[in-house]
């Protein structure tokens, strides 16, 4: 094929000249911005640029999912308060998808407690600012519950106190075996410890969301039309056929992206974590902003952080919601 | 609540994205000052003797005074200062970005601060060092015996450092639990969320005035660590720098000549004490050499009161926080004030 001549009189060359004339104007104003961002911070003798991740952090992460010391370097401490937000943010879908689900139909029920209970649920979560519901359930787990020292018993081996969950962990030593928390002189320590702070975080985060996605559990439902549901019935389905058959497949085309925004807002409202003491990026990164003074650069990590994060949670809902939708014949 | 991770964001990007010639700042933080007719000074949101509101809202503290000080020589009225409280991690983006003319934020000084923030620390206003608070009912006298426990510190802070070296160096593991605010931190420790509270010596006397029951409460003996904190200016405007620090050099000088609040008039009539007439300006034009005018330590003392004077209001034996004179004496007293000489 002969290549097309440009021409300003065609809609597709009009079109070419603008996106590229549009790469221009953004490509010089990002180079702009980054030219002067560098002179500033040299005028202003602020040392700048990563070499900062290779070097020792030489402070402590109270909790995470991989082993660090104040020894790993600054690199290790971003990648430890990552986990960190990944475990709350991946737990809190886990738990607020279902209980959404089922808040959202509860919306629907004919039984009027189900129904007033689950519109309470909706209206008080939904219309109180997430961080003082954070606040609220911190003060719960520190002030309410007894010291560490004397911690409630749950089950044999199942202690909460002020210093959090503690559940026996199963172990490997020469053969299944499980390590039992074990109440010491400062309280409960061994097995799998919560502390406070990430059960705070993480009840806040999956009920507030929960309240979301019932809302829209609810209207996927309300969007299939009656008739369908007549339908099957007429033709002699069972109540429960009907809605795993009929009405959920044609739901979830509704729900699924909705869901997805929920699900990246929860992971963005894990951030507010710094409030209550939980050593999420956010907070690693505060920290690292004062010991080092590079807030810039350490802000740019927080936001790839999450990007990334969210971009990765967007493709995968993306990839999912294919598989629900339409499919025309 | 703003939060506070986008404040630092917004700062630091304010910092980035300033486009203005930035030469034109050096230099003009007096001239800014003068027009603005205040000085805006970042302070702490609640450290009571350095920084806090008083119940009539009033910011009072040895760090409020600097401020105080710097307003009473530059404007010749020590109320003309506009108070920011910050957060730890907001201090110093808040001076980057020219938010603030002075941080007085009881902020320890330490190399990494003084040479790669573009800030600059004018001087040492108060010495203090990191120690540990416990419950009484722990039954613990001693640091080293703190193997398990849990610590509740400030984010953002040398403490955050000084602590890890601490349990590292004495092969003692501890967990830690991180908040962002002052108040956050008191609240879970004296919740019982935490079995000891570690900062600066001096916040922790602070932090105790603030519970119901401070019999409960032990200071314990170990300090870990070495803060000296001080106020710190934007780097790149000398003439700043030297009205701020000579502002703490005044102030500890009035009190070595003797000079205070309630005898500074009285003195400056009749004194022939060659040292008080060139503080006071009755003599020499000392201010002129800050661009200031004669009489700029005359009015710090009158309105706000010398070193010493400031000291007992604040933090001394009289108030709730009674800590002792100790290091913070004068230098011909036992301690490690020693101002260089106005002359």
């Amino acid at each position: 094929m002969k290549p097309a001549r440009f021409s300003w009189s065609t809609r597709s060359g009009r079109a070419l000249a603008f996106q590229a004339g549009f790469l221009l104007v953004l490509t010089v104003a990002g180079w702009a911005l980054w030219r002067n961002t560098a002179h500033n911070l040299a005028v202003r003798q602020i040392r700048s640029g990563f070499a900062f991740l290779d070097q020792r952090a030489g402070f402590d992460i109270g909790e995470g999912p991989m082993p660090y010391t104040p020894d790993a370097s600054y690199l290790r401490a971003f990648a430890a308060g990552l986990g960190n937000t990944l475990r709350v943010s991946l737990l809190g879908i886990l738990l607020a998808t279902p209980l959404g689900a089922l808040v959202g139909l509860g919306r629907l029920s004919r039984n009027v407690l189900v129904r007033s209970l689950s519109t309470g649920w909706v209206e008080v979560l939904r219309n109180v600012p997430l961080v003082i519901q954070l606040f609220a359930w911190y003060l719960v787990f520190t002030q309410l519950l007894p010291d560490p020292t004397g911690p409630l018993v749950l089950a044999p081996h199942v202690y909460l106190s002020k210093g959090g969950l503690q559940l026996p962990m199963p172990v490997w030593t020469g053969g299944p075996a499980l390590e039992r928390p074990e109440i010491t002189a400062f309280g409960v320590s061994g097995g799998i410890s919560l502390t406070p702070e990430f059960l705070a975080l993480l009840v806040g985060l999956a009920t507030t969301t929960s309240a979301s996605i019932a809302e829209i559990v609810r209207s996927g439902v309300l969007a299939v039309a009656k008739g369908q549901t007549e339908a099957a019935l007429a033709l002699g389905l069972p109540h429960r056929l009907v809605i795993r058959r009929v009405v959920l497949p044609q739901a979830l085309r509704v729900i699924v992206p909705p869901l997805t925004s929920q699900f990246l807002n929860l992971t963005k409202n894990s951030s507010l974590a710094v409030a209550i003491g939980f050593p999420d990026v956010v907070s690693i990164a505060n920290t690292a902003i004062n010991q080092n003074g590079q807030a810039l650069e350490c802000i740019l990590l927080i936001m790839s952080v999450y990007l990334s994060i969210n971009l990765a949670t967007a493709a995968l809902m993306a990839w999912y919601n294919r598989r629900v939708a339409l499919v025309e014949r | 609540m703003a939060h506070p991770g986008m404040r630092t964001a917004a700062l630091a990007l304010l910092v980035a994205a300033s486009i203005a010639p930035l030469p034109a700042l050096a230099g003009k933080t007096l001239d800014g000052v003068r027009q603005r007719g205040e000085v805006v000074c970042g302070v702490n949101t609640s450290a009571p003797g350095f920084s806090a509101a008083d119940s009539q809202g009033r910011w009072q503290g040895l760090d409020v005074d600097v401020c105080r000080g710097v307003a009473a020589a530059v404007l010749k009225d020590a109320t003309k200062v506009r108070f920011v409280p910050l957060n730890s991690q907001q201090r110093f983006a808040a001076l980057q970005a020219g938010e603030i003319d002075v941080l007085s934020r009881n902020t320890t000084w330490t190399m990494t601060r003084d040479a790669s923030l573009g800030i600059v620390f004018t001087g040492i206003d108060y010495y203090d060092g990191q120690g540990f608070m416990v419950p009484k009912k722990l039954k613990i006298d001693s640091a080293k015996k703190l193997g398990g426990a849990t610590v509740c510190v400030q984010a953002g802070t040398t403490s955050e450092k000084n602590v890890a070296d601490f349990f590292q160096a004495n092969g003692l593991k501890y967990k830690t639990v991180v908040f962002d605010t002052a108040e956050a931190i008191t609240s879970a420790f004296f919740s019982g969320r935490c079995q000891a509270y570690t900062t600066d010596m001096s916040d922790l006397a602070g932090a105790r005035t603030k519970v119901a029951n401070p019999n409960d409460y032990l200071i314990l003996p170990e300090v870990i660590s070495k803060e000296p904190l001080g106020p710190s200016v934007r780097r790149g405007d000398d003439e700043w720098f030297q009205i701020v620090r000579w502002t703490l050099y005044g102030m500890l000088e009035a009190e070595e000549a003797g000079v205070t609040q309630a005898n500074v008039d009285k003195v400056k009539a009749e004194s022939k004490d060659p040292i008080v007439q060139r503080l006071l300006g009755v003599t020499e034009d000392m201010g002129g050499l800050l661009g200031l005018d004669k009489e700029w330590l005359y009015r710090i003392v009158k309105q706000v009161g010398n070193y010493g004077e400031s000291f007992e209001r604040n933090l001394g034996p009289k108030t709730p926080l009674g800590l002792p004179r100790g290091a913070n004496n004068l230098w011909n007293k036992g301690g490690l004030m020693y101002a260089p000489p106005v002359r």
